[in-house]
């Protein structure tokens, strides 16, 4: 007789993402190589604007005004493609190891998987991206934390959108195998020009501006920009944000789970990587 | 081998057919096949390479949707509720592998997770013994030879104490003292526990000794069954590799059998 077999209850549930959270700790914790990576190019990143902010506050009004509006756009921006990177690395990690057929023919469910790579999307974000916003108020006197609740909510808006492209790219690698596994990098960077992360929206060509509004990410920084340089919280920017977030990630699931549904259709679970 | 009466079968496969491919070319990996395995029972796919074995079994497994049949696995449709049986199965293949970096500890504390086991710890340190790995136990997979890779697996594979195994290929590529011990480790678990083995293989010598029934697999088809013993005396042969090989090739009196009159 097998044992462990009430495996429809929550707790179950529960303890089977605790399982795959275990085995993404010990695989960081195991790895300094993989613990500095995390801290690494944000940190670079970070040292990179900070010092062309102090270049450019001596310059221009709009900058000393507001010390820190591109400090704080590239921490943001960073977390949002450090948790879609997050994402997707978790993921590639099963396919490197050849471990996506012992994983789903477990008793784990394919949204207790993906729920699993999301939170560790999370906690490798908050690992490479806490550290680095001391060393702004270290390094070059800005506190990223001075925005207040604001700060959480602009986080956890971009987590969430972060989120749904890392799921959806998943399901894209899944599906196509690692010959997709440069959308992991690339994904993130294709919106990049229509987020506004260091320029107002208003500078976009009147079509790009539709498709920049489109996206939750324009909201989150042109609410940053109104917080940093004009010291206004926009709730309706806000709104807008969160309400498009729960849209793409309904949406980053709905593919995550087709994509995993035509991979089981056409035998790319059992034996796929490197 | 059909169930006791008033047993139900471990599984039950029924019309079970998978297609690839365009509708006007399409290939068949499995064509429509039926069988029925007893509980406790030891049961082998043979055939070969591209006969459909790995294909039966990621089927059975819920790792790949059939085009086409039914698959019942004690008692449970896996089509529909796979998720509900999913605890009491286990397997094992060459096609997957278990994360490199982790130690073999960590793995199979991650798995004991997965299937909910009590007493994790004391659960995997009994299998390390029982499976003789337990020097290994801290150890990265990635760092082991593979006969001790194969023994972790099995180790996996037994973790939830489960009451279906399918195994693909168990023993291959593992030199014959190794082979052997593993067959032996798998006659124990049968007798201990009355687990319910399906494998797939194309070592005839195993499939002789562990197995209760055979089905010969060939282009996706199911083209004979029947314990090893009676096969051999079908075909006239002195041991199943013969059969084998006379089912493989379309010789003797497979090819009789196949002829048209």
């Amino acid at each position: 007789m097998s044992i462990g077999t009430n495996s429809d209850s929550i707790s179950c549930s529960l303890q089977r993402m605790a399982a795959m959270l275990l085995r993404h700790w010990y695989l960081l914790s195991g790895s300094w190589t993989r613990l500095v990576e995390l801290i690494y190019w944000p940190a670079v990143q970070m040292i990179m604007w900070g010092f062309l902010t102090q270049f450019l506050a001596g310059k221009t009004s709009y900058v000393a005004q507001a010390f820190g509006v591109f400090i704080a756009g590239m921490m943001l921006w960073d977390s949002m493609f450090r948790v879609q990177l997050g994402v997707a690395i978790s993921f590639l990690e099963e396919m490197w190891s050849r471990n996506l057929g012992n994983l789903f023919v477990s008793p784990l469910r394919p949204g207790e998987f993906a729920a699993s790579i999301l939170i560790m999307g999370l906690i490798r974000t908050l690992f490479g991206m806490v550290p680095v916003s001391f060393m702004a108020w270290i390094f070059f006197d800005f506190s990223v934390y001075g925005m207040g609740l604001a700060l959480a909510a602009f986080f956890f808006s971009l987590i969430m959108f972060g989120w749904a492209i890392g799921i959806a790219v998943c399901g894209l690698i899944m599906r196509h195998g690692l010959g997709a596994e440069s959308a992991a990098w690339g994904a993130m960077f294709l919106i990049l020009p229509v987020a506004a992360v260091y320029y107002p929206v208003s500078v976009l060509p009147g079509w790009l501006q539709a498709v920049a509004w489109a996206l939750p990410p324009a909201y989150v920084f042109e609410g940053m920009r109104a917080l940093l340089v004009d010291g206004v919280l926009r709730g309706d920017l806000l709104f807008g944000a969160f309400a498009l977030n729960a849209l793409y990630l309904a949406l980053g699931f709905w593919a995550f789970m087709a994509l995993f549904e035509a991979a089981r259709r056409r035998g790319l679970l059992l034996g796929q990587g490197e | 081998m059909p169930p006791a009466p008033g047993t139900s079968a471990a599984i039950a496969v029924a019309g079970l057919a998978k297609t690839y491919g365009a509708a006007d070319k399409p290939v068949h990996a499995v064509a429509g096949i039926d069988f029925t395995v007893t509980p406790g029972s030891v049961t082998a796919l043979l055939g070969g390479n591209g006969a459909g074995k790995t294909t039966t079994i990621a089927m059975l497994l819920g790792l790949l949707k059939p085009t086409s049949g039914s698959i019942s696995i004690l008692g449970t449709d896996m089509l529909r509720d796979r998720h509900h049986i999913l605890p009491r199965l286990n397997f094992s293949s060459p096609y997957v592998d278990l994360p490199h970096r982790l130690t073999v500890r960590q793995n199979l504390k991650v798995f004991a997770g997965l299937y909910a086991v009590p007493q994790a710890s004391a659960r995997i340190e009994q299998l390390a013994e029982e499976l003789n790995f337990a020097a290994l136990l801290d150890r990265p997979a990635g760092a082991l030879s593979a006969g001790q890779k194969t023994r972790v697996a099995l180790a996996k594979a037994l973790i939830n104490q489960p009451d279906l195994l399918l195994l693909d290929e168990p023993t291959a590529s593992l030199d014959p003292d190794t082979a052997d011990w593993v067959r032996s480790l798998l006659e124990k678990y049968r007798r201990e526990f009355g687990v319910t083995i399906l494998l797939a293989s194309h070592n005839m010598s195993e499939v002789e000794r562990l197995c209760d029934q055979v089905l010969m697999m060939k282009e996706g088809r199911i083209v004979d069954r029947g314990t090893a013993p009676e096969l051999i005396e079908r075909y006239g042969r002195r041991n199943l590799e013969e059969v084998f090989l006379d089912i493989a090739r379309g010789q003797g009196k497979a090819a009789l059998e196949a002829a048209p009159a």
